[in-house]
């Protein structure tokens, strides 16, 4: 059950890209085609479910218990950098067919803040580990529920004829606005469903 | 080009959030009050003068292959230390920021004037650059910031402005309202450019590391004909 609400409150109430902002390079930059746009947000579920289950037990196991908490941001980044950078080897090398379709994306995964946004998240909210796997499943999962959402609104505005000042950009941030208040329903959803 | 016009260049020319595109992410997310804003602004201003300074005087002891995990390395140093500051002696903004503080390490405005401007230029230019996008990432939150609170709140600093409170728009300082703001500054700014403005393909993606990658995806046709033609 409390599993079930992690998922619920990180997919639909606290999304990452709708309402928490992280991730929003991107949402924005890749998510003009769906098969991109899913392809992305995959890739990020993924590392995130990766970076988690290699960050949690660092910061339990050595962070936590020689005191070192403060080294938690630059321990965090590098881990995710140089995890990033292995498992684009490791496809590279084992599985070709998987690194033709999400390679391209990995190397942005890098610098996305809402991969460090969940595994940091995941040591503040006090989580144990399988709370955090879920919770990462959860987030990967919203961002790609997010991706794929806002590229069914943009095909939509490649037709559209906006005002010349809103063309590219502010038009799309416009879109996402309104995207963004169609989650805006589900707050609170959560906490009626399973009384807080 | 004099210091004067290297740090006046990123307050409205280059502004990093407004025609480069740089920092959406905290732009975002700690505009909903004029004083976390701020506080956002000075915190990464202070760790992109000091990232600046700091890659500048190493770039040539960097090896070129493995720049940007020195880069982040850096820079994760300087924001931990502004975080231990700020926990340290405002912990009440330390405490509203919350997690948007160690996001600065992600923060493609920093990694981008390293890779753009610091990993070229000498350690004072660096610093004058670092002190100019600082400030132009200052006035951009504090724009959006000002929107939002003072119309979405009906307050300026947290103090209630009589007789405005009432009539507020509250969806202006929610989620929502961020993105609709922002893409209405950045169109004010396009209007009041005619669209001189320097274009985000020739700058921000430029700036960012994985803009090799990202130029491939997110390039629009006309662009990838532009180029394409260039040849």
């Amino acid at each position: 059950m409390r599993f079930l609400m992690i998922i619920m409150t990180s997919v639909l109430v606290n999304n990452y890209v709708l309402s928490r902002f992280l991730g929003i390079c991107p949402f924005l930059g890749v998510s003009k085609k769906l098969n991109q746009a899913t392809g992305m947000g995959v890739a990020v579920t993924f590392v995130m479910l990766l970076a988690t289950s290699v960050t949690w037990p660092i910061q339990r196991f050595l962070l936590d218990r020689f005191n070192l908490g403060y080294l938690q941001t630059i321990v965090f980044i590098l881990v995710i950098a140089a995890l990033v950078q292995f498992v684009e080897i490791v496809l590279k090398k084992y599985l070709p067919a998987l690194h033709a379709s999400l390679g391209i994306y990995l190397p942005l995964i890098t610098t996305n803040c809402a991969v460090l946004g969940v595994t940091i998240n995941n040591i503040r909210d006090g989580y144990n580990f399988a709370e955090a796997m879920v919770s990462s499943l959860g987030c990967g999962v919203g961002f790609l529920f997010a991706m794929v959402l806002f590229s069914g609104v943009r095909s939509r505005l490649e037709d559209a004829d906006p005002p010349k000042a809103f063309r590219g950009l502010p038009i799309t941030l416009i879109a996402a606005a309104i995207t963004s208040l169609s989650l805006f329903g589900f707050s609170g959803v959560a906490t009626g469903l399973f009384g807080g | 080009m004099t210091k004067m016009q290297n740090f006046l260049k990123g307050l409205i020319r280059e502004n990093p959030v407004l025609v480069l595109i740089l920092g959406t992410c905290p732009t975002l997310a700690t505009t909903t009050s004029i004083l976390n804003a701020l506080g956002m602004g000075v915190a990464a201003t202070v760790v992109l003068v000091c990232s600046n300074m700091a890659i500048s005087a190493l770039r040539r002891v960097i090896p070129d292959k493995v720049r940007i995990p020195c880069y982040i390395v850096l820079i994760a140093g300087f924001v931990t230390a502004v975080e231990l500051l700020l926990h340290a002696f405002v912990p009440s903004l330390y405490n509203s920021l919350g997690i948007y503080l160690a996001l600065i390490v992600v923060n493609c405005i920093i990694l981008g004037r390293a890779e753009m401007y610091a990993s070229k230029n000498g350690v004072i230019n660096s610093a004058v650059d670092g002190l100019g996008m600082g400030c132009g990432f200052i006035l951009a939150l504090f724009a959006m910031s000002f929107i939002r609170e003072v119309f979405g709140a009906g307050s300026f600093c947290g103090i209630e402005i009589p007789g405005l409170s009432k009539y507020c728009i509250p969806i202006l300082a929610k989620t929502p309202g961020g993105f609709l703001v922002f893409g209405c500054l950045i169109t004010a700014v396009n209007a009041l450019s005619h669209g001189k403005a320097i274009k985000k393909k020739d700058f921000g993606c430029a700036g960012c590391p994985s803009a090799a990658t990202c130029g491939k995806l997110s390039c629009t046709d006309e662009e990838k004909t532009g180029e394409e033609a260039a040849k």
